[in-house]
């Protein structure tokens, strides 16, 4: 019949409107800067450096490798790699960043950065309230306004953070065996060695 | 004291006139009326966007506006403000003059209805015996003021606008006064007071409004529907189609030109829901025997607001229709459904009381209804869509 769809239209949204004053399903928004939902596991916004331990600077996990630089599709990273060496957390001498810059009013939250990093340095955060009043130095990030402590990334991410972390640990230890058994090979080998001498 | 709160406002105009010399008291009288509808009804503006807006919003499970004072109402005066303090722009190669009038006309159009319009008992600005006729009038000059702002404006989007706002206002104007007619086929008179009066009197404590009559119930419908086209409103909002012309004919217009034509809009809306609660509602009349005690002109402004609750309701619920599909659903399904019910109210007249007249009324309102749907029907093919896809 004509006008029948009509009919029923109108009546979904009467009760949307009657059952907002009742129904939490039927009034979904919350009063946002008084009231927040949790971000979801997933969200993501801009990305950021992860650091481990206390201080910031000495922590940056970032090695300079700069993929993360040639592979934004914008464009939005910018590096300088360090001339000298400072030990990572596994204790390898590694480069660092001198700078490390985001432009976040380039970047389009892709999340290629973070897909490409080998060492599991750069990873989105879930801050959004990012407003300023320039347009240009304000959405400019530096690395210390980038770095934020692997803490904070298990706050925002926990299960992801958690794999991480596993997976760190798992290439930590794999790399002390490896040294101990390199190391052990070594002895062996020496003692081999002085054995010969003393025959 | 029933007697007095339903006069106070007649009353007080009387009171008022009365300090002055008797020459002076008549038209010192009209214009005192005249300010008042010209007050009010802006007032009644804001309240309708602030309404408009918390209703939209509940309709679309939110809150809508809620931050300028209390549930947000004083949001329409910052929204007032607004519009006060913001730049007007006239374009470079605008025709000034008449860029200037298009929205002046609107609203003085616009106001213009409200002179015949019963606003209660007495309550009458001119109680023009041709009071229906005076009122299409000036409706009907709205659509000059539209037309003028989409040509001086030089734009190809307010041209387009307003060509089809022109087209669409023209052509549900007819079934618009096909419908009214009816009501002036059964009361025999163009006066509106007339028309209310014709329907003030009650029998079981039920009155005798023209909507609770077949052709009454038909005309209404069918008069909603071009009231909806007239003023512009969704889902017949076409000649501001966003997604299309920006915003249509006003475009152009920024600052308070453009509060003007925003105002126009909705004073039209009052104003044409004000003619059709006259028409089909019984006007000021009361519901129910039992409630005349309550004053006229409460009746009258619950009935007012409760059709722009269907106006805001609509607009909820109805997407936008296509060009061919408004000017298709005028000519091909309002038109002849309003030349039947000019038939039907025919047959009402001269078949005298009784039952018979209101099964033979039904039954052929109904039959055509339900023919025609089912013809404009059968030609659409709903169903599952088919898509195409680029090998």
């Amino acid at each position: 019949m004509l006008g029948e769809g009509i009919l029923k239209g109108m009546a979904e949204t009467a009760r949307n409107f009657f059952g907002s004053y009742f129904s939490s399903k039927r009034m979904t928004t919350v009063e946002y800067p008084e009231q927040r939902i949790a971000p979801f596991e997933a969200a993501r916004v801009f990305p950021f450096l992860v650091y481990d331990g206390a201080d910031w600077e000495a922590g940056l996990r970032c090695v300079s490798c700069q993929i993360c630089e040639k592979e934004c599709p914008p464009k939005c990273i910018f590096i300088e790699k360090s001339k000298d060496k400072k030990p990572d957390a596994l204790g390898r001498p590694q480069f660092y960043p001198t700078r490390f810059d985001i432009d976040i009013s380039v970047c389009m939250s892709c999340q290629i950065c973070v897909e490409v990093c080998p060492f599991e340095a750069i990873k989105m955060d879930t801050e959004f309230e990012l407003s300023t009043d320039d347009r240009f130095g304000g959405l400019l990030l530096d690395r210390r306004e980038l770095a934020k402590s692997n803490e904070y990334y298990h706050t925002i991410h926990s299960s992801e953070a958690a794999a991480v972390d596993a997976r760190l640990d798992e290439e930590k230890s794999k790399a002390e065996a490896k040294a101990k058994s390199l190391a052990e090979a070594k002895a062996h080998i020496i003692a081999a060695a002085h054995a010969g001498e003393g025959a | 004291m029933i007697e007095f709160s339903d006069q106070i406002f007649v009353l007080l105009k009387h009171w008022l006139v009365s300090f002055l010399p008797v020459a002076w008291q008549q038209p010192v009288g009209v214009i005192l009326c005249a300010a008042t509808i010209v007050c009010l009804y802006p007032a009644l503006f804001a309240v309708a966007v602030w309404l408009e807006r918390k209703g939209l919003g509940r309709m679309q499970n939110r809150l809508g506006p809620n931050r300028v004072g209390p549930f947000g109402l004083l949001q329409p005066i910052a929204d007032g403000i607004k519009s006060l303090t913001k730049e007007d722009i006239v374009p470079l190669s605008a025709d000034a003059a008449v860029h200037f009038l298009a929205p002046v006309l609107l609203v003085v159009t616009v106001f213009m209805g409200f002179a015949v319009l019963p606003m209660g008992r007495n309550m009458v600005l001119v109680d023009m015996d041709a009071g229906l006729l005076f009122y299409f009038a000036m409706g009907t000059s709205s659509e000059l003021a539209v037309f003028m702002a989409g040509w001086s404006s030089r734009n190809k989007y307010s041209l387009l606008g307003a060509m089809r706002a022109v087209a669409q206002m023209i052509s549900y104007e007819v079934p618009l006064l096909m419908s009214s007619v009816t009501v002036v086929m059964i009361t025999g008179s163009l006066s509106l007071t007339k028309i209310v009066e014709a329907q003030n009197h009650f029998s079981y404590g039920l009155p005798h409004w023209y909507i609770f009559t077949p052709w009454g119930f038909a005309g209404f419908v069918m008069y909603a529907i071009s009231t909806t086209a007239e003023t512009n409103r969704s889902p017949f909002d076409l000649p501001e189609g966003e997604s299309e012309l920006v915003a249509g004919y006003h475009t152009e217009y920024s600052g308070f030109k453009f509060a003007l034509f925003f105002l126009g809009e909705y004073v039209a809306m009052f104003s044409i829901s004000g003619l059709g609660t006259t028409l089909f509602l019984g006007g000021w009349s009361a519901p129910f025997a039992f409630l005349t005690w309550v004053p006229s002109w409460i009746w009258f402004f619950s009935k007012l607001m409760l059709s722009i609750f269907v106006f805001i309701w609509m607009r909820g619920t109805l997407p936008r229709l296509r060009q061919d599909q408004l000017m298709n659903f005028a000519w091909k399904f309002v038109l002849p459904m309003c030349l039947v019910n000019l038939m039907v109210a025919a047959v009402w007249r001269f078949m005298g009381e009784g039952w018979q007249r209101w099964a033979v009324c039904s039954a052929i309102l109904l039959l055509t209804y339900v023919g025609m749907g089912l013809g404009e029907m059968r030609k659409k093919h709903i169903g599952p869509r088919s898509y195409r896809y680029a090998e």
